[in-house]
């Protein structure tokens, strides 16, 4: 016993080892990953994500121009951020919040289209780039079954 | 009294995993342990059919989350010998810095929950703390705390700088003093030895008959360590097997506590003769062949056996972990044990059950 008392004497002057952590948090280190975001703007619904995803969930859609990540299904394992041809694919170095209610990560762009149908598209939609939006919480878009 | 069947685990307080023993008890000595495994079979092996070679990376890097780095590294060093790719350089002695750290991390853990399991809580929550420090260098350098997937087929996804270098060794001076200064509690402490020396006893003999691997057979006197086959860069660093003769469980954590020691020089010399160069090669096609490889993990020899037959997808992955083959030298040792000790006897050999039922 004696030599561990050594160690908890010590201890008594050593700054504290935990955090009082709601209060106090530690800054992020630069290259967690922490969350998957994709920058609607740049996508180009090429799929590539989808197919490398190892735990397949992502789902691509082009002619509804939706990207969708069941991020309870995800491992933040970058591999689709490695594998976009366009870099609109990044790694948060947050963490999610704590949830109660299961959110989709449901994404909308505008898949790029033949050129002809640009300018309708473009005339209905009122707007070039239409911003990318999340999906209000509770919205009943069920992320796809594991 | 009469002979009676207690279960002990799948879950048990002292266990971190679901292991379970049906022991054969007659007035509290255990006559006879029955394992019954399976309780967390996944079947992560069956996935190679629908998941191609280098998602398989992932996946295999999730049968164990305390060595997933060495996991993943056995696994691509199999596809890496089927494709033909050469590893540069600076890659192998990268698998080797984060190979060595996740060793660091799993037998820091291990001696704290080992502790635990004899009730020296204070020396369990000062291993921990200690192995807080590993945990940051590897959330730091390679994005994750545990499971870091660093090892892609072809090479490292990831680059070390020289600051994040020269930071790394600063921390590991600090895990070092943390860790030499538990030294006597561990290894020289009156409960701690009365709790382990002589208890649970394999010998040289029984460890290389019933297979044992790891830090249990070199506990037991036998000097075989995976990593003297050379793999990674392993065959330009310096280093002998750890080796202890005893073969109770006292000498299996002495084993384990200078095995932190030796890794934490393995990591260093690594650093200091790190090439210049490519972390990865890029690698086109798909394998093709079988190949048997093993590895060392915190654990003990890990085997990792792969089909491939030209295609994206494997025929076969069979992993064969550590904790498998040491499951019959724990039988042999708990065997004529008090039925107080099994739970230490049962840590001894740092039982990965995950890991085993795949
Ligand atoms: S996120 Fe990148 S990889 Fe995925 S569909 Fe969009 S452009 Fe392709
Ligand atoms: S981080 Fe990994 S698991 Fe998550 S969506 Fe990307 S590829 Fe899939």
């Amino acid at each position: 016993m004696l030599f561990m008392t050594q160690n908890i004497l010590k201890n008594f002057v050593r700054p504290k080892a935990t955090r009082a952590y709601p209060f106090v948090v530690r800054e992020p280190f630069e290259n967690f990953r922490g969350e998957l975001v994709n920058d609607m703007d740049k996508c180009i619904f090429c799929s590539m994500c989808a197919k490398k995803c190892p735990s397949q969930c992502i789902t691509v859609d082009r002619t509804t121009g939706t990207w969708d990540c069941d991020p309870y299904a995800c491992v933040y394992c970058s591999v689709c951020v490695d594998s976009c041809p366009v870099n609109s694919l990044s790694m948060k170095n947050q963490h999610r919040k704590p949830a109660v209610v299961k959110e989709p990560l449901l994404l909308k762009g505008t898949p790029p289209q033949p050129k002809k149908k640009t300018g309708a598209r473009a005339k209905a939609s009122g707007s070039e780039t239409p911003p990318a939006d999340r999906t209000a919480p509770g919205g009943d878009d069920t992320p796809k079954a594991e | 009294m009469a002979r009676t069947i207690i279960p002990f685990g799948p879950q048990h307080p002292v266990l971190p995993e679901p292991v379970h023993l049906k022991l054969v008890v007659e007035d509290e000595i255990v006559k006879e342990a029955v394992p019954a495994l399976g309780y967390v079979h996944r079947g992560l092996e069956k996935l190679v059919q629908i998941r191609d070679y280098h998602q398989m990376i992932q996946i295999v890097e999730r049968v164990c989350g305390i060595c997933s780095c060495i996991h993943a590294k056995a696994y691509c060093q199999g596809i890496e010998t089927l494709m033909g790719v050469e590893v540069p350089d600076r890659g192998r002695f990268l698998r080797v810095i984060w190979g060595e750290l996740h060793r660091v991390h799993s037998h820091l853990l291990w001696l704290g929950l080992f502790a635990d399991a004899f009730g020296f809580e204070s020396v369990f929550q000062q291993f921990w703390k200690v192995r807080e420090k590993i945990m940051d260098m590897m959330e730091a350098t390679a994005g994750n705390r545990v499971i870091i997937s660093v090892n892609v087929v072809g090479g490292t996804r990831y680059d070390l700088s020289p600051e994040q270098l020269r930071w790394i060794l600063e921390g590991l001076v600090e895990v070092e003093q943390g860790v030499k200064a538990l030294q006597k509690t561990m290894l020289e402490d009156y409960t701690v030895k009365a709790r382990t020396v002589g208890v649970g006893v394999l010998t040289r003999e029984q460890a290389l008959e019933l297979g044992a691997a790891g830090p249990t057979l070199r506990g037991s006197g036998v000097a075989q360590d995976m990593r003297q086959l050379g793999y990674s860069a392993y065959s330009d660093l310096d280093f002998e097997p750890v080796v202890e003769t005893g073969g109770d469980s006292y000498s299996r954590s002495t084993v384990r506590f200078r095995e932190v020691l030796q890794s934490i020089d393995l990591v260093r010399q690594a650093i200091a003769r790190l090439p210049e160069g490519d972390t990865r090669v890029p690698v086109k096609g798909n394998p093709e062949g079988e190949v048997v490889v093993r590895v060392e993990q915190p654990r003990g020899e890990l085997l990792y056996y792969i089909k491939a037959n030209g295609t994206k997808f494997l025929d076969r992955c069979r992993i064969r972990t550590p904790t498998f083959a040491n499951v019959p030298p724990l039988l042999a040792m708990v065997g004529g044990l008090e039925l107080a000790d099994v739970p230490v006897v049962v840590l001894s050999i740092d039982p990965c059950i995950s890991c085993t039922e795949r």
